[in-house]
């Protein structure tokens, strides 16, 4: 888990499309172990942020850098990175099990026990031969999450992680976050669940139309701080 | 890596196409009706408009092959899996090669079945050189597919794409469909003019060679936003 680079940083990004500015000049680090909140209201600039960090949208300025990472072409990052996005990145037509066996092969993992391991992980053991079309939200979403932690990456990438999801559910998903953090993974999770963050994140980032706003370690009280940074809320 | 990710893209798609049969049934049934419905303006008596046949089989397989693009960029827009193979550590041409393979496996499964019936209708000797003919029709889907698969990828989050989709490949693929009718026109001559044939069939692996290294060039580029 804790191999590949050992923090993220982002210096001075933006990101402009056409003239419109979904990120400026927002400038922070994510080292080993953080959980860090990134929290704003919408329009924020929060998934394009995350879209930056996982190469999947370039800087129109600015650089993100990985420290310790063993290379610096594309696909070596993204072979360290793990996204969860609202969006499940699953297949509906295809079972569970075809699912994982699809994207651990496409990250080079020894499919049958990361498989395996990930099936149980998400507590769908009993269901992977059927199409995940018949799951429902809760189901899909600890499937694509186990599906973005597959190959073990340094940074995960959370954009809204908790959608769809029942208490129990919401719990579990949270005790695997700081599973991980503990583990030495680097998580950023983007959010509008304050009430999830809290207790949960160690940083908080928090970002208002593509500028960035705070950037503190953090406990408890996450929505008091969101609301004396943001402004009512 | 690259021939192993590009495999495995298309077994996937593979492997989502046999459960439902969606795109293929849809690509099928629409290019059956297109062609019986210009087999009614075309045919009288028994007797095809000259030259109209070739004319028909790449239309035919023109506008089938938008619509099995526009389907399966559909199906990888649906969970934004798209996303998924470019954030994957594989080389992102490659998932584009995969794509590709599987846009023309899904157009020469319909191709199987056009021919004949365009042959039938038409009754065109689209048989008389098999070797020549599978040639025109290998190369020539490549190459319609080579620029669909590049500008249906692009399109993917783009509101208007089943639009857009026609508007920019139809224009682009002109020499593709211009060497693809030429070539099946000379096979159908009632002496075959074989020079001729392996020319448009020489035109149309240049036309491959192009567009698909220009694809492999531009894929990942184009695609990180």
């Amino acid at each position: 888990m804790t191999a590949g680079f050992s923090s993220v940083r982002l210096v001075d990004v933006s990101r402009h499309f056409g003239r419109r500015r979904a990120v400026s000049r927002v400038s922070f680090t994510v080292e080993r172990g953080d959980i860090l909140g990134l929290l704003g209201p919408n329009g924020a600039g929060k998934s394009t942020l995350i879209g930056m960090m996982a190469t999947l949208v370039a800087p129109t300025s600015g650089t993100i850098s990985y420290p310790g990472a063993s290379a610096s072409t594309g696909a070596d990052i993204r072979d360290r990175i793990g996204v969860l996005a609202h969006e499940l990145f699953l297949y509906p037509e295809l079972t569970a099990r075809q699912n994982l066996t699809f994207f651990a092969r496409l990250y080079g993992v020894a499919h049958h026990l990361a498989v395996d391991a990930a099936l149980e992980a998400a507590g769908l053991s009993d269901r992977a031969d059927d199409p995940i079309l018949s799951f429902s939200r809760g189901m899909r979403q600890r499937l694509a999450l186990e599906r973005a932690l597959l190959h073990g990456p340094s940074l995960l990438l959370l954009d809204e992680p908790f959608t769809g999801l029942d208490d129990r559910a919401v719990g579990l998903v949270s005790k695997r976050l700081r599973d991980l953090a503990s583990g030495g993974a680097m998580i950023v999770l983007a959010t509008h669940d304050l009430d999830l963050a809290d207790g949960l994140i160690s940083r908080m980032t928090v970002v208002q139309n593509g500028r960035l706003l705070a950037d503190s370690a953090v406990s408890e009280g996450v929505r008091q701080r969101y609301r004396a940074i943001i402004g009512g809320g | 890596m690259f021939v192993r990710t590009a495999l495995l893209v298309l077994k996937k798609d593979v492997a989502i196409e046999l459960r439902s049969y969606e795109i293929l049934s849809t690509t099928l049934f629409f290019a059956v009706a297109c062609v019986a419905i210009f087999s009614f303006a075309f045919v009288k008596e028994g007797q095809a408009a000259e030259d109209a046949a070739a004319g028909i089989l790449w239309i035919a397989i023109a506008f089938s092959g938008t619509l099995a693009l526009g389907r399966t960029f559909e199906r990888e827009r649906y969970g934004e899996t798209l996303k998924a193979l470019l954030l994957a550590p594989a080389p992102r041409p490659a998932i584009y090669l995969g794509k590709l393979l599987g846009i023309v496996a899904l157009m020469f499964a319909t191709e199987v079945l056009l021919v004949p019936m365009v042959a039938f209708l038409f009754n065109a000797a689209l048989f008389g050189r098999p070797l020549l003919m599978t040639l025109l029709l290998l190369l020539g889907t490549t190459g319609y597919a080579a620029v669909g698969t590049l500008f249906a990828a692009m399109l993917v989050r783009a509101r208007t794409r089943d639009v857009l989709l026609p508007i920019l490949l139809y224009p682009i693929t002109i020499p593709v469909i211009i060497a693809g009718v030429r070539g099946t026109s000379a096979l159908l001559e009632p002496t075959p003019d074989e020079a001729l044939v392996v020319l448009w069939i020489s035109l149309l692996a240049f036309f491959d060679v192009v567009f698909v290294t220009l694809s492999l060039w531009t894929f990942e580029p184009l695609m990180t936003e």
